[in-house]
Parts: C-alpha cells; structure tokens; sequence
C-alpha cells in the first residue's frame, strides 16, 4: 500500500463515519427539523470525503472531475430539498421540538 | 482475490434482502405516502441490482424510469387522491365488502402463486450454460448501425417491441387526457430557492439527456434513459410552477407528443416500401436511422411524461 491508498482509506472511512453519524442521527432526533439537520450535514460532508478518497485514486482528471461534479449536483440538491422540507412542514404548522 | 468475493457475496446477499424487505414493506404498508416512498427505495437499490448484474441499460433505466418517473407519478397521483376529499381511510373497504368478497380475495392469490410456480419451474428447467440469443446479436451487430447491442436489439433486430412500447405511453396520456379534470394553467409563483433550482437544474438535465440519446449508439444509454431525464426536467418545471404557454397547448404540444410514434410508423412503412420487411432498415443509413426515431422519441417521451405528471389535458383553458 503506498501513501496514497493510506490516505484515501483515511478519508473513505472518515466519509463512513459521517454517515453513520448522520443515519444515527436521522433514527434518533425527535423531530423533523433536527432529523433534516443531522442527515443532510452529514451527507454533504460524508459524500465530500467518500468522493475526495476515490478522487486521489482516480485514473484521470476527467473521471476526478465527474466525481466532483456528482458531489457538488448532490450538494446542491440536498440543500434544496432540505429547506423545500422544512419549510414545508413550517407551512403545515409541525411545531418546533423543544426539550 | 478470496476476501474480494467473499465481500461481494456479503453486498449481494444483503442487497437480495434488502430489496425483498423493501418489496413486502411497500406492500404491506397502509400509510400509501409511506408506500411510496419505500417503493422508490426499492426501485434506487433494483437499480443497484441490476448493475452487479453487469446490466447498466436497464440499470438507467430502472432509475430514471422505475424509480423516479413513477415516484413522481405515484405522488401526484396520491396528491390529486387526497385533494379530492378520498384520505387514505377512506380508500379502505368496509368490513362488509370485505367478508363478500372473501372468496375472490383468494383467486388472484392462487393465479398469483400458480404464476409463481410455473416462473419458477420454466427458469429451473433452462439449460445451466445457454448463451441465448447473444452470439446472434454479436454476429450481426456490424450490420445494425449502432455498436451497443442493446440498442441494435431494441431499436432494430426487435424494433417493432420499441415501437410498440411508444404505442402504449401514447395510449396512457391519451387516458390520462380523456379522464382528468380541469386545472388551471397559468404561471404561479413558486419558492425563491425550488426557481433558483430548476434554473440551474433544468439545462444540465438537457444536456444529459441529450448525452444519453447520443451514447446510446455505442454504450449504455439511448431514448427512454434520455426521454425520462428530459421528463424529469419538465417535472421539476411543473412543480416550480411553471405552465406551457396556451398557444403552445393545442396542436403543438400534440405534434411534439406525437413525434416519437409517427416518426417510428413513418420509417416502419418506407422500410416496407422500399422492399425490405417492416423496420428493416438498408445497412448503410441504420445508424442515421435510428439516431433519427432515438431523437423524435426522446422528445416524445419527455414530453409525455411531463404531461402525465401534470396529470391534466392543457387544451381545456384554450377552450373555455
């Protein structure tokens, strides 16, 4: 293993951890708001390190591109669609959780 | 390379479990949004299925078509279910009807297993190492004008099967037409940040369907990917709010819907004419060929989807 597989297994299992994180996250808040909170933070950022740790072992800058262009199109998504939730269950009057 | 496949069989095996826990929860569920939603999970990992299965074109397929089209269509199906005052309590029978019909409850159960059983007696009786039709389609592919053999077989060897399938989509908007009631079709105003992403989404979703119709020739890809990716596009146009202008709705959007068909029929006949049997199309122009009805199909089926989605004839406001 050379120092490029250390370093895209270092990233591809940080990218798991997120996750786990945000999977664990979306099974335990209590309330949509913060289920939108934990899954989304973590995907960004989990898909962001599973996509750097495949890009470093990348053939070529075009198949590197197109890894960083599925990460930014799901970047973009995820952060629309949260807020369409969100606001949406604003809309249908789903109160705020509060300890 | 041991631990490889012992691994892969680990993702196999969980993959096959996930699909049939998927497959019965959407089933058995009674929450019909819930349903839905498990059934676009199932469609996402039938798609992950069918690429260990080294099928990517009916890996697009299924995701653009299995998962997505029909997730979209299935809720705004339940959206115009529950506008119209029939809730999902309300789509549930009556104890009464329920105990009448108890015995024709267990009919298409015993069809459903009989089906099962014959299915599952066909495949177990087939030859363990048959190649099928492969080594034919190979053989000819030279002559087929496109050098990805899915695309020879569905556009030319079994053309008619293609041409056919574009019949039936044809048929269901007509359908959808002739039942669904009135909507209004003017622009309304959507969300700043759904506009902000159709703006950005809806040119890139053109250009990979147009990727799509042009790969489809050599790799996997071709109309129905390219046409669902296109629907897609109009889908989310919809959703931010956005309507097909009505001097547009008539004759247009008929002509559009209507060019993937017509253009399929129209060379189906000159094939006849000039000699040859139907879709059996002169070596030297089947590639030009079949990137022409790809292309009308494409526009086609996106635009069919699109106006299914919709889920209601355009033409009405021009009339009224």
């Amino acid at each position: 293993m050379g120092l490029i597989d250390y370093l895209s297994t270092i990233l591809l299992i940080a990218g798991g951890i997120f996750f786990l994180a945000g999977t664990v996250g979306l099974l335990r808040f209590p309330d949509v708001y913060t289920r939108l909170h934990a899954l989304t933070k973590a995907d960004n950022v989990g898909l962001g390190l599973v996509v750097a740790g495949l890009v470093v072992q990348a053939e070529s800058w075009a198949a590197a591109g197109k890894l960083v262009l599925i990460w930014l199109l799901v970047l973009l998504a995820g952060a629309s669609i949260s807020y369409l939730i969100g606001s949406g269950a604003l809309q249908r009057g789903i109160r705020l959780w509060k300890k | 390379m041991e631990e490889m496949t012992l691994l892969q069989e680990i993702f196999d095996g969980l993959l096959g479990l996930g699909l049939l826990w998927l497959a019965w929860r959407s089933l058995a569920c009674t929450d019909m949004f819930k349903a839905i939603v498990l059934f676009i999970a199932f469609g996402l990992l039938m798609a992950l299925a069918w690429l260990r299965l080294e099928a990517p074109d009916v890996a697009l397929a299924e995701a653009a078509i299995g998962a997505g089209v029909t997730g979209a269509l299935l809720l705004s199906a339940l959206a115009g279910l529950t506008s119209t005052g029939a809730s999902r309590h309300e789509v549930e029978q009556p104890e009464g009807v329920e105990k009448q019909t108890g015995t024709l409850h267990r009919l298409p159960i015993l069809l459903l297993m009989l089906t099962a059983a014959l299915l599952g007696y066909a495949v177990l009786s087939l030859p363990s190492h048959d190649p099928g039709l492969s080594a034919e389609v190979a053989e000819n592919l030279a002559s087929s004008g496109v050098s990805n053999p899915v695309t020879a077989v569905l556009l030319n060897f079994r053309g008619y099967d293609t041409m056919l399938e574009m019949a039936v989509l044809l048929m269901a908007l007509l359908g959808v037409w002739s039942l669904a009631c009135v909507e209004s079709q003017r622009d309304s105003s959507a969300d700043p940040i759904l506009d902000m992403l159709t703006r950005l989404l809806v040119p890139l979703l053109i250009l990979v369907a147009a990727y799509l119709l042009w790969v489809g020739a050599h790799a996997p890809g071709g109309a129905f990917q390219a046409g669902s990716v296109l629907g897609a596009a109009g889908v989310l146009l919809i959703l931010a709010g956005w309507r097909l202008p009505s001097r547009l709705t008539g004759w247009p959007l008929r002509l559009v819907v209507l060019s993937g068909p017509a253009a399929f029929v129209a060379i189906a006949l000159i094939t006849i004419l000039i000699g040859g049997r139907l879709l059996e199309y002169p070596t030297e122009h089947a590639g030009t060929l079949i990137l022409i009805i790809e292309t009308m199909a494409t526009l086609s089926i996106g635009v069919t989807l699109a106006a299914l989605f919709l889920g209601s004839s355009p033409e009405h406001e021009e009339k009224q």
